[in-house]
C-alpha cells in the first residue's frame, strides 16, 4: 500500500476524486436546526471495496453522515455520489444499500426469518432462493435455531446480529453499519468482527462502519475516519492513525498518549526542540509547527519512550522523572511517571527476560528519538 | 432447552416445585394490586355493576301480577284457557277479592299499566273498573260474575284471562320474547303480528349503520392520523387541536349544525342548487334519514377513532420505514408490509371504541334520523320514558349488552384483545 498516496485531511480530498471513487462526500455540511452544523465541510472519497471506519465521540455526526448517505437526511450543502451518481437523485429503494441500524429497527410484527426474508422478497427472489438464503445468513451468525422468534423475545445481541445479516442477506455493494456490535460480550465481538472483516472482503463489499471501540475501529478498516466537532480530523489506514496522528484530538483519542505542553524552541528540518513550561527541553518532530516561538502540545506514545540511555542518540535531549507507580498487567509492564509537572506520564515496557522493573521514588532519565514525539497544535 | 432433558418438574431453590413458588409469589403481587385497587373496585361496583345487575333483573322480573291478584292467579289455575270458555265464578270472586285490596293499596292502576304491555285497553279497563268494583261488598254482593261484567264487558272476554294467566309467573321471558319481535301466549312463544315486528330490523339497522359508521371513521381517521404522527411537531400541533375542537363543543351544538348543513333548505342543498349541480324541485333528502345519522355520527365519533390510532402510529419510529427502504422496498410495500400492521392496534382499538359508542348511541340518530334513522337506543328511552315498559326497555338493554359483548367475544378470537393498543 502506497500510504503516501492516501490523502489526508490537510488538503480536501475531493480535489484528489476520481472517477473510480464509489462513495463520495464534496464539501458536505448539515444542519438541523439551521442554527448549528452538526457536520462541517465533510470532504472523502472511498473506492469500491474499501472497509471505512468512522470513529469519534457521542454527538460528532456520524449516524447523521449514515444517514445522509443513505439518503434518509438530505445534506444542507455540497454532494453526495454514490458510484459517480448523486445520491438524491436515487430513490432509496433503488440504491441497493444495506443497513445496520444503531437501534436495530427490526421488524417486530415478523419473525427473525421474515426479516430477513423481506429484502429478498422485494427483489423478486424466489421462495427456494429465500430460504436458502436466509438460512445462510442466520447461521452466518450463529442465529439458525432462532428463525421462528419475534425480535422482541431475543436478546440485544441477538438483535443486532439479525441486524447485520439482514443487511447482508440480499449482498448490498455498499453496507452501512452504525455500531453493530455495541452490545455483544467480548468474544462474541471478536467473533463478529473477524466475520464481518472476511464477508466484506470477500463479496468485495463496500463498508461504511460507525463505532466507539478504537480498537475495532483499528482492527477491522482498510481506512478510518475521526470525527470531532462535525469534522474528519484525520483519515488514515489505522497504522499511520496511531503512530502518526495529525493533531492532538487524534493523538488522544486514539490509544494511550502522552502530552507535554511547550514552546518550539527551534526548527531543523525534520526535528525540532521544544522548550516545556518547566524549563527542560526535548526532541520532536514538527508536524503542526511551522516556526519558533509557537506553541505545541507534543504527543508520545508510551511505548516509545526510553529509560535505558543506551538505545538513545548520544546528544539526545533527556528528562528527569520519578516513578509514582508501578502496575503488572501481565504482558506488559505499565510506569506511572512525574515527568515536567506531569504527573500522568504512563511507560510501557514489554515483560521480557532482561526488562527493567522500576519501582516507586526511584528517579530516572528518559528520553525518545525525535521522530516518536510529534509536535502537533496546541 | 435443557429442561426439556431434565426429567419431573423443576424445582425451586428450597424443593419446592417451581410452579408452585411461581404461583404464591404471584398471589402475594396480586393481593397488593388488589388492595390498591380496592377503593375504585367499590365505585365501580356501587355505581356500575350493581346498576346493571338490576336491569338484567328488571328485564325477567314479573312479580306485580302474582303480588296484586294473589288468589286470582291460584284460582285460574284450574282454569283451561284453552277451552274457550270463561272461567267459573270462583275466579270472578276471588277476583273481586283482590281488587278490593289492590283499590284500597291504590295497586290496581299499576297492574293495568302492566297488562296493558300484553294487551291493549287493559290499563283504562282497570282504571274504570276499580271506581265501581270499590263498592261491591266481598260477603254480600255474590256471585260477581255478571256484576263484573257488566262493569265492563271486558271481564267477559276470554282473551282478558287469558292474558292474566300468562303473564302471572313471577319471572318472565315475555320481555325478551317481546324484545325479539315474540309475544308470550298459552300455547307458548308465539310470533308477534306482523304490524308489530320492528325490532329485530332495528337492531340489524342498528348494528348495519354502527358498522359503516365505524367503517368511515376508520378511513377518514387513518389519513390524518398517519399526518399528525409524522408531521412536524408545530403543525401536527395545530392539527390536533382541529381535531379536539368538537369535543370542546356541546354534542346537541354539533348535531343541531348538521341539521342546519344538511336539510332541505339547508347549507348544502342551496349551495348545489345555486351551483345549479341540483335542480330546485329536487333537491336532496340528506337528513332525518339513514344518511343523515351516518354523516352527523361519523363526524362525532371520529375523534374517538383519530386518537387511539395516532397514539398507536406515534409509537412506530421512522427507522421503520428507512429500514424497509433501504432493502429495497418501494414506498407502497413500505406502508403496506412495515408500517400497516403495526398501525393496526391502533385501528382495531379505535373500531372498538366506535363501534361500541355507536351501538348504543341516542342523541344524534333522536335529532337528525328521523323515523328511518333512529337506532335500538332511541327505541329503549322511548320505552323507558314515554310507554314506561321498562321491562322492555331493560330486556332491550340486556341483548345490546349481550351482542357488544358477543362481538367484543369473536373481535378477541379473530383478531386478538391483546392486540389492542390505547397508546
Ligand atoms: N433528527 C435530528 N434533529 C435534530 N438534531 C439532531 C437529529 N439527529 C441528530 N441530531 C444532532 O446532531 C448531532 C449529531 O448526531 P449523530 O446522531 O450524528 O451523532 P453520532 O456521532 O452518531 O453519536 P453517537 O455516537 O452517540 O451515536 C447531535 O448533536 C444530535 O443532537
Ligand atoms: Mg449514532
Amino acid at each position: 500500500m502506497n500510504r503516501a498516496a492516501k490523502d489526508r485531511t490537510g488538503e480536501p480530498s475531493w480535489y484528489m476524486s476520481n472517477d473510480a471513487a464509489f462513495v463520495e462526500f464534496q464539501r458536505v455540511q448539515k444542519s438541523y436546526d439551521g442554527e448549528i452544523l452538526v457536520v462541517k465541510d465533510l470532504n472523502l472519497s472511498m473506492p469500491k471495496g474499501e472497509f471505512l471506519t468512522m470513529l469519534g465521540p457521542s454527538g460528532s455526526g456520524k449516524t447523521t453522515c449514515l444517514m445522509m448517505l443513505a439518503g434518509f437526511e438530505t445534506a444542507t450543502h455540497g454532494e453526495i455520489m454514490l458510484d459517480g451518481r448523486p445520491i438524491n437523485n436515487i430513490p432509496p429503494h433503488k440504491r441497493g444499500i444495506g443497513m445496520v441500524f444503531q437501534n436495530y429497527a427490526l421488524f417486530p410484527h415478523m419473525t427473525v426469518a421474515e426479516n430477513l426474508a423481506f429484502p429478498l422478497e422485494v427483489r423478486n427472489i424466489g421462495k427456494d432462493a429465500r430460504e436458502e438464503k436466509v438460512k445462510r445468513a442466520l447461521d452466518m451468525v450463529q442465529m439458525g435455531a432462532f428463525g421462528s422468534r419475534r425480535p422482541a423475545q431475543l436478546s440485544g445481541g441477538q438483535q443486532q446480529r439479525i441486524a447485520l445479516a439482514r443487511a447482508l442477506v440480499f449482498e448490498p455493494e455498499l453496507v452501512l453499519m452504525d455500531e453493530p456490535l455495541g452490545a455483544l460480550d467480548k468474544q462474541l465481538r471478536e467473533h463478529m468482527q473477524f466475520e464481518i472483516t472476511r464477508l466484506a472482503h470477500e463479496l468485495g463489499i463496500t463498508t461504511v462502519y460507525v463505532t466507539h471501540d478504537q480498537t475495532e475501529a483499528l482492527t477491522m478498516s482498510d481506512r478510518v475516519a475521526v470525527f470531532d466537532d462535525g469534522r474528519i480530523q484525520q483519515l488514515a489506514p489505522p497504522d499511520l492513525l496511531y503512530e502518526e496522528p495529525e493533531n492532538s484530538f487524534v493523538a488522544q483519542f486514539i490509544g494511550e498518549n502522552n502530552t507535554l505542553e511547550g514552546v518550539v524552541k527551534s526548527i531543523d528540518g525534520d526535528s525540532c526542540v521544544v522548550a516545556l513550561d518547566d524549563g527542560s527541553e526535548i526532541d520532536a518532530m514538527p508536524v503542526n509547527v511551522k516556526a519558533a516561538g509557537e506553541r505545541t502540545k507534543v504527543s508520545i506514545r508510551p511505548e516509545r519512550v526510553e529509560f535505558n540511555k543506551d538505545r538513545l542518540h548520544a546528544d539526545a535531549h533527556t528528562l528527569k522523572a520519578t516513578v509514582k507507580e508501578f502496575i503488572y498487567m501481565g504482558d506488559v509492564f505499565r510506569f506511572r511517571l512525574s515527568v515536567a509537572g506531569n504527573d500522568d506520564f504512563i511507560i510501557k515496557t514489554r515483560n521480557a527476560p532482561d526488562a527493567v522493573r522500576l519501582s516507586p521514588g526511584q528517579e530516572v532519565e528518559i528520553g525518545w528519538l525525535a521522530k516518536d514525539c510529534r509536535a502537533l497544535d496546541a | 432447552m435443557t429442561d426439556a432433558t431434565q426429567s419431573g418438574p423443576m424445582l425451586a431453590a428450597d424443593g419446592t416445585p417451581l410452579k408452585k413458588s411461581l404461583a404464591r409469589s404471584l398471589r402475594r403481587r396480586k393481593l397488593r394490586a388488589l388492595a390498591l385497587i380496592s377503593p375504585l373496585l367499590l365505585f365501580v361496583l356501587l355505581s356500575f355493576v350493581i346498576p346493571i345487575v338490576s336491569m338484567l333483573f328488571r328485564s325477567v322480573e314479573n312479580g306485580i301480577v302474582s303480588q296484586t291478584i294473589p288468589l286470582t292467579v291460584v284460582e285460574l289455575q284450574n282454569w283451561d284457557a284453552e277451552g274457550g270458555e270463561l272461567p267459573n265464578e270462583a275466579v270472578y270472586a276471588a277476583f273481586t277479592k283482590d281488587m278490593l285490596a289492590a283499590i284500597e293499596a291504590k295497586q290496581h292502576t299499576r297492574l293495568g299499566s302492566r297488562l296493558n304491555y300484553e294487551k291493549t285497553g287493559m290499563s283504562s279497563m282497570f282504571r274504570r273498573s276499580g271506581r265501581q268494583i270499590k263498592k261491591l261488598d266481598p260477603e254480600a254482593d255474590a256471585p260477581f260474575k255478571d256484576k263484573l261484567i257488566e262493569i265492563h264487558d271486558g271481564w267477559g272476554d276470554v282473551d282478558t284471562w287469558r292474558t292474566i294467566k300468562t303473564h302471572a309467573v313471577p319471572i318472565t321471558n315475555g320481555y325478551f320474547l317481546n324484545a325479539v319481535d315474540m309475544r308470550r301466549t298459552p300455547e307458548g312463544a308465539q310470533a308477534q303480528p306482523d304490524d308489530k315486528k320492528i325490532l329485530i330490523k332495528l337492531f340489524g339497522r342498528t348494528l348495519m349503520m354502527s358498522l359503516i359508521i365505524t367503517g368511515s371513521c376508520v378511513l377518514l381517521a387513518y389519513p390524518i392520523s398517519y399526518l399528525l404522527a409524522n408531521l412536524p411537531m408545530r403543525i401536527s400541533n395545530l392539527l390536533m387541536i382541529l381535531v379536539l375542537l368538537p369535543f370542546w363543543t356541546s354534542l346537541l351544538v354539533r348535531t343541531s349544525a348538521w341539521k342546519v348543513m344538511l336539510q332541505q333548505q339547508g347549507v348544502i342543498n342551496e349551495t348545489l342548487v345555486w351551483l345549479g349541480l341540483v335542480a330546485d324541485d329536487a333537491r336532496l333528502v340528506i337528513i332525518n334519514n339513514q344518511f343523515g345519522t351516518i354523516i352527523a355520527m361519523t363526524h362525532i365519533l371520529l375523534p374517538f377513532m383519530i386518537l387511539p390510532m395516532y397514539s398507536v402510529m406515534q409509537t412506530i419510529p421512522p427507522t421503520y420505514t428507512r429500514a424497509a427502504k433501504s432493502m429495497g422496498a418501494t414506498n407502497w410495500t413500505t406502508f403496506w408490509r412495515i408500517y400497516f400492521p403495526q398501525s393496526i392496534p391502533g385501528i382495531g382499538a379505535g373500531s372498538i371504541l366506535v363501534f361500541i359508542l355507536a351501538i348504543g348511541y341516542y342523541i344524534t340518530p333522536e335529532i337528525v334520523g328521523g323515523t328511518k334513522g333512529v337506532f335500538i337506543s332511541n327505541r329503549i328511552a322511548y320505552h323507558i320514558s314515554s310507554s314506561l315498559n321498562w321491562g322492555l326497555a331493560a330486556a332491550l338493554g340486556t341483548i345490546l349488552l349481550v351482542v357488544v359483548l358477543v362481538l367484543y367475544w369473536a373481535y378477541d378470537k379473530i383478531v386478538g384483545i391483546d392486540n389492542v393498543k390505547l397508546g
